[in-house]
């Protein structure tokens, strides 16, 4: 990939609430906000920090299945109802399953590289709460190949990672890896309760870590080698942001200081038609993260803190191994040791992650980059970490199906 | 013939009512689950569903598309699995939408009682009426071209009666389902000494497959259930009579306090008057009618049931599940007033409230909520210090808890003695799983 050849900032970030089960104001049985509320609330949210609609020159939508969750497409058609200034400007919605948020990145960031922008709004969104889980487990299940759905689970991506999962214990022993998968729940929960925007928000278990370790798998009930704390949840949640280049900065008038720079970025494809090659790898995270690093000129101790896609505990451990932290089937240990928790010298998933924040599928990459500039810039509140002179970088992966679509973003705060 | 067999051609008699809809989902499902099977593919499953009741049996068919969905809903991995040489059903819409035309398909809603002549299994849960019962039976029973049995689901009349009024040669068994059906665990199931083991085998294998807890009862009137409930409930009815009587106090005051007492003191998950509600004065009368020729040394009658009946208040449910008023008067499923007999309309429970609970007294510290108990894993611990508090104590309501709790154990120990239950573990697993008690009634908390 080539090296950036224009410098591109992001700034300006905004997530609604993460909404589903665990957030006190989730009913499942009275009616809830619609894609129109989420989209707006998350729009407005990015405008009104960069001087209004009139500054955007093109807006970018990452949404994975708003045709079956809600029964609607057309969605670069919403961005005008943001604000009546967006519109006759350019939209563009973008599909990369739960890659979508971060499509609506890498997007955004070409359209400042090819100069046909200096300000990009990046939204990205998911409203599933609109079906029961098992209908929600086939509409997700499009992320993988539809010529496996017949022979998949019911549960299809939990069965894919479980899958995963079943493989890592066979190959590197049970016990130790439940305690990663445990150890990083229990991160998640913890870091999620200190973003007011996070679905495991009130979460007041006293002993998260106790819980996950003690609740074993059961696949009469769910899948043979994930429990449901493993899993992230079904969530209703929209994150914006505005990427933009230097001249664009300066028509919206954010101060460097309160913007990040994207130092370089990665983004690969694998063939959805072919199995993984090996269930205990993340190849394509592998691969893209890799190449953001290398994009950017930098190495993985460089970096201050990163934001994965932790779709599934065992998800975050094989990143782990596939950012080079660890070696291959010693991830789970390196989590088990608090070498992830907020406090190492590498936090991962600040706010909570997927598992902790939410999972909107096709907002979490943009919701990614929004915790990235928060703890760059110093706006992470309460989820605050201290990031150190010598590990100034941010890096997040967003993967989409299963290792298939990957986007990999290096971030700094801006000079 | 197989249980599989046996299971292809079944009837529900009163298949709209509220326990006939229940017994006709869950045997329709057990019925579909049977013909998923590989060794049952291409056999036929009938299922009648049999009503006096056009618009019940319209209701009927609407209840099951909905509760076969979340019964689909919940089994989704296994229905994979028995679907897996569909090839053209892949999501799980497919599949459960699948499953629940399979069940559709096999009920046929009627208001022909000639449906049931082709039967080799009959439910009856008509209403609580022995000669209605025995006159439907015995017609089957006279036209019937197969080997048929019956299951009952009579909650009171002795089944051997049936069997000898209706001429079903040992072919019936007692099979007690609580209400509701569908999500009850508990089923008495009652053999007469005439009944055939071969009907009692086949009944238990429904049972498991149904998932319930069967708990066998001897063929006595109102048998365990209904045996210590209605005695239960006419001692709630005596109690808060002899309490107006020595306080002074209207009746409807009374009511409230006995009710609380019998929910709160006595960790219930509800008062005995609002339980008497939840089943229906009417039905509670209708049962004790049924029981009370075949008790000789009791009188299972209460003069206030029959004039809360004369006054037109039945308690009971609407068809959506929501309760009717009673005793009490409900707002949003809970109590709000008391229906005051002499002058014939409620009281708000708010006007006299705080006036009885100052009568009743405080309940000690150790107090805890019924719905807290559920998953406690000390529970006797709780329990015994809370009862032994309350036995310390010489408040109004804590006497009356004791003598309440006292009371529920003699009932139960009679059920015993007079070899209406086989044994102490059975009254007290009838009381547990059918009416939600967290203690059985047969303990030494009250000693």
């Amino acid at each position: 990939m080539k090296k950036m050849r224009k410098k591109v900032y992001m700034t300006a970030g905004y997530n609604t609430i993460s909404l589903g089960t665990g957030r006190r104001e989730f009913n499942p049985k009275k009616p809830r906000p619609g894609i129109e509320h989420y989209i707006k609330e998350a729009g407005q949210g990015v405008l009104s920090q960069i001087g209004g609609a009139k500054n955007v020159d093109e807006s970018v939508i990452g949404n994975f299945m708003a045709g079956r969750f809600n029964k609607q497409g057309h969605l670069d058609g919403f961005i005008p109802m943001i604000d009546t200034g967006l519109s006759m400007k350019p939209a563009v919605r973008v599909e990369g399953a739960c890659a979508s948020g971060g499509l609506s990145l890498v997007t955004g960031i070409r359209h400042i590289l090819a100069e046909t922008s200096d300000v990009v709004l990046s939204l990205g969104f998911e409203v599933q709460n609109t079906v029961k889980a098992i209908y929600g487990a086939d509409i997700l299940a499009l992320a993988g190949w539809f010529q496996r759905r017949k022979t998949g689970h019911a549960y299809f991506f939990p069965g894919q990672f479980s899958d995963r999962a079943g493989a890592y214990y066979e190959k590197y022993g049970y016990e130790r890896t439940r305690k990663g998968m445990a150890r990083w729940y229990a991160n998640a929960i913890e870091n999620a309760r200190l973003d007011p925007t996070a679905q495991e928000y009130h979460n007041t278990n006293p002993d998260p870590y106790g819980t996950a370790l003690k609740m074993q798998p059961n696949g009469k009930k769910f899948v043979d080698h994930l429990t449901v704390l493993d899993c992230s949840k079904v969530s209703d949640a929209a994150s914006g942001i505005t990427i933009c280049s230097e001249e664009g900065l300066k028509r919206i008038g954010v101060d460097k200081k309160d913007a990040v720079e994207v130092i370089g970025f990665g983004h690969a494809v694998r063939d959805i038609t072919k199995d993984p090659t090996d269930l205990t790898e993340l190849e394509t995270i592998k691969f893209a993260a890799h190449q953001a690093l290398e994009n950017a000129g930098i190495t993985i101790d460089q970096v201050g803190t990163v934001e994965t896609h932790d779709c599934f505990s065992i998800a975050g451990i094989l990143a782990v191994e596939a950012l080079g932290l660890a070696a291959k089937g010693e991830g789970a240990d390196y989590v088990a040791e608090g070498k992830t928790g907020r406090n190492s010298d590498l936090p991962f998933n600040t706010t909570g992650g997927l598992i902790g924040w939410g999972h909107p599928t096709g907002g979490t990459g943009v919701h990614q980059a929004v915790t990235i500039w928060q703890q760059l810039t110093g706006k992470a509140g309460k989820a605050q970490i201290e990031i150190s002179p010598d590990r100034p970088y941010g890096l997040t992966i967003n993967m989409g199906g299963d290792d298939v679509t990957v986007t990999s973003i290096v971030f700094k705060r801006a000079e | 013939m197989t249980y599989d067999e046996r299971l292809q051609n079944v009837s529900v008699l009163g298949a709209a009512g509220k326990m006939g809809s229940g017994i006709l989902l869950l045997t329709a499902v057990e019925m579909a689950d049977r013909a998923l099977l590989p060794e049952n593919k291409g056999k036929t499953f009938v299922l009648n569903a049999i009503d006096v009741s056009d618009e019940g049996l319209a209701g009927l068919m609407n209840y099951l598309r909905v509760q076969v969905r979340k019964i689909a809903e919940k089994k989704t991995v296994w229905l994979r699995k028995m679907y897996a040489d569909r090839d053209d059903l892949i999501e799980n819409f497919d599949i459960i939408d699948e499953y629940i035309f399979d069940v559709m398909n096999i009920v046929r809603p009627t208001t022909a009682m000639g449906a049931a002549y082709g039967s080799t299994l009959v439910f009856e849960a008509v209403n609580e009426n022995r000669a209605l019962k025995v006159k439907l039976l015995s017609q089957i029973k006279q036209n019937n071209t197969k080997d048929v049995w019956f299951f009952t689901n009579t909650s009171s009349v002795p089944i051997h009666l049936i069997d000898e009024e209706a001429g079903l040669e040992g072919k019936v068994i007692g099979f007690h389902f609580y209400n509701p059906p569908a999500v009850q665990r508990l089923v008495e199931l009652i053999r007469t000494d005439n009944t055939k083991d071969e009907v009692v085998e086949f009944a238990y294998e429904y049972a498991k497959n149904l998932k319930k807890v069967v708990v066998p009862s001897n063929d006595f009137a109102g048998f365990i259930g209904n045996g210590h409930f209605m005695r239960d409930g006419l001692h709630g009815i005596k109690e808060a009579e002899a309490l107006a009587k020595e306080k002074n106090i209207p009746l409807y005051k009374a009511i409230y306090m006995i009710n609380k007492v019998t929910q709160e003191y006595l960790i219930r998950p509800m008062g005995i008057f609002q339980l008497m509600d939840y089943v229906g004065i009417d039905v509670m009368k209708f049962i004790l009618d049924v029981m009370n020729p075949f008790v000789k040394d009791e009188d299972l009658h209460s003069d206030l049931l029959d004039k809360m009946l004369e006054q037109g208040v039945k308690g009971g449910q609407y068809s959506s599940g929501a309760q009717k008023d009673g005793f009490l008067k409900y707002k949003g499923g809970k109590p709000v007033a008391v229906w005051d007999i002499h002058k014939q309309e409620y009281v708000d429970i708010d006007s006299f409230k705080d006036e009885c609970d100052e009568m009743l007294g405080d309940l000690p510290d150790s107090a805890v909520a019924w719905k807290s108990t559920l998953r406690m894993k000390n529970k006797d611990e709780v329990f015994t210090r809370f009862f032994n508090d309350l036995k310390a104590m010489s408040t109004l309501g804590s006497q009356i808890a004791v003598n309440y709790g006292k009371r529920s154990k003699a009932i139960g120990e009679k059920l015993v003695s007079d070899k209406v239950a086989h044994s102490v573990d059975d009254v007290n697993t009838v009381m547990l799983t059918g009416f939600f008690h967290a203690y059985g009634p047969i303990n030494n908390y009250f000693d």
